[in-house]
């Protein structure tokens, strides 16, 4: 589903890479935890598979498409078949849940009949039945995280990328949502998760993949923290 | 739905911003009726010159002591000149007719002079106007003609006069223009950026480029578009209280402007604007949003 072959990327006036060398493969269907200090080059592998970033060197192919190659045009089509949640959640503060999924979905063309069938549906799967009418700031963080997840997941993308998650919430809204990610994931989604997060990664016993200073030092199936 | 989500965000782009919108439509209308009208001088002095040209005179001036065989001999030569379609002959008499009329507020001029001063003249009609040249160096030298006169000169002065106005109107549109570009794209900026949560999440769910761009470009366009209507409004204007007020008395000299011409003006003004607006808005989105 995702693979890295030999990824080298350095920023413009950086002084090293930050990555190096870096070879990945993720299957279809799994849960991969990318793990490792500020500054590792974690987020920047998320950024590559988003087409946002471009390797110095090496090949990424997501999904069967050389994404190194990609023309930028192709960006927009390739993005529908990935779903992204951050940690800022990133959610448009003037629409109600119910409309902030329901964007992701017409400003790609869909119907509004599309979304007044799916959009209860996933915000339902997501836990938010009868909060779609709250505005973002009047539901808590772990519910407007939950918007993000459902509107990452409403076109049932064949990747879900996680950049830190969790980062904006404490440990018990934390662990709903990996749970979250983890009934998305059982749905076939493969699931990328970048996070700083020991206790979530501990508790899952998924992939563990570490970066360090831009290079694997470990990649270990049903790891830990470390 | 997408159209109308594309036009209802295009007039909330245009009234979110509304000073700005404003002054790019009058920056732009001014640029529109700057080219509108240099345009329309373009118009009307190719037609005055074929109007000038067309009917152009061109007059062979005898010496006061030309003798008759001399006038027999240019006579002739004249009724056999196959670029020559009539001659009128004016003799001393008829000179000083012509004299009396334009001099006729100068009655102490008139006293001076009687019609024994005046020169005899040939006045030619051409088969093709455009061959004056080719007379005057034909007539110029046989014996007994003085000079040959066409009007060309002083048409050429004429002309010179609107070619100059007309660059005038050409440098203050592409300045205004340049103006009304630096405006179209400072608002497409601050557009972009008070819609740069939309536009994040539009792209990050992979909305195509056109959908995130077309509201942005389609905004600066219908500004173009109004501002075009405002130039059509300000040429109206120009032809009704300057050539047709102001300007009047000298309708014998210009062809007159006409409704048909400055409606004609239409369509180049608003191509024009909304062209230079949408591809300046794409260029700017192209930097500011980078999709």
């Amino acid at each position: 589903m995702i693979q890295l072959e030999q990824v080298t990327k350095t920023y413009p006036k950086a002084s090293r890479p930050s990555l190096d060398n870096v070879s990945v493969a993720i299957e279809k269907g799994e849960f991969v935890f990318f793990i490792g200090p500020s500054g590792s080059g974690k987020s920047t592998i998320i950024k590559m598979l988003l087409h946002e970033v471009a390797p110095n060197k090496g090949r990424i192919v997501v999904n069967g498409k050389d994404v190194t190659s990609m023309r930028s045009w192709k960006r927009p089509a390739f993005r529908r078949s990935i779903g992204c949640v951050f940690q800022d959640f990133r959610l448009l503060p003037n629409r109600t849940a119910y409309e902030n999924v329901a964007f992701a979905l017409e400003v790609i063309g869909k119907t509004k009949a599309v979304a007044r069938r799916v959009v209860p549906e996933v915000l339902e799967l997501v836990g938010l039945g009868g909060k779609e009418h709250r505005y973002p700031q009047e539901l808590s963080g772990g519910e407007q995280q939950r918007v993000a997840v459902a509107r990452a997941f409403v076109n049932r993308p064949l990747i879900l990328l996680a950049d830190e998650p969790t980062g904006n919430l404490d440990p018990d809204t934390s662990i709903e949502i990996m749970r979250l990610l983890d009934r998305i994931n059982r749905t076939g989604t493969t699931v990328v998760m970048v996070t700083h997060d020991s206790n979530i990664v501990n508790q899952m016993r998924r992939r563990v993949i570490e970066i360090e200073s831009g290079r694997i030092v470990r990649d270990q199936a049903r790891g830990v923290y470390g | 739905m997408r159209l109308k989500y594309v036009l209802s965000e295009v007039l909330v782009g245009l009234w979110r911003n509304v000073t700005m919108t404003i002054a790019m439509i009058i920056t732009m209308a001014v640029s529109l009726t700057m080219l509108g009208a240099s345009g329309l001088i373009y118009v009307k002095v190719a037609e005055m010159k074929e109007l000038y040209f067309e009917n152009i005179e061109v007059s062979i001036f005898l010496e006061t002591e030309v003798t008759e065989e001399q006038k027999t001999a240019i006579q002739a030569k004249l009724d056999a000149d196959p670029l020559i379609e009539s001659v009128t002959y004016v003799n001393k008499e008829e000179a000083y007719e012509i004299v009396e009329e334009i001099f006729r507020d100068s009655p102490d001029l008139l006293s001076a002079i009687g019609p024994e001063v005046l020169p005899e003249s040939y006045r030619l009609k051409l088969v093709n106007p455009q061959e004056y040249q080719a007379i005057g160096e034909q007539y110029a030298e046989i014996e007994g003609v003085d000079q040959v006169i066409d009007k060309s000169s002083v048409l050429d002065k004429i002309f010179k006069l609107f070619s100059a106005g007309q660059n005038i109107a050409l440098v203050a549109a592409i300045a205004m223009a340049v103006a009304a570009l630096l405006l179209v794209a400072n608002t497409i900026q601050v557009a972009a950026y008070s819609k740069r949560r939309e536009v994040a999440v539009m792209k990050l769910v992979g909305a195509s480029n056109w959908f995130i761009q077309a509201p942005f470009v389609l905004e600066a366009v219908v500004a173009g578009l109004i501002g075009s209507l405002l130039g059509l409004g300000a040429l109206a204007g120009l032809k009704v209280f300057l050539f047709d007020g102001a300007l009047r008395a000298l309708q014998g000299l210009f062809a007159p402007v006409s409704w048909g011409e400055v409606l004609l003006a239409f369509p180049l003004m608003a191509a024009v604007g909304a062209l230079i607006s949408a591809i300046t808005a794409w260029v700017t989105l192209r930097f500011y949003l980078r999709v």
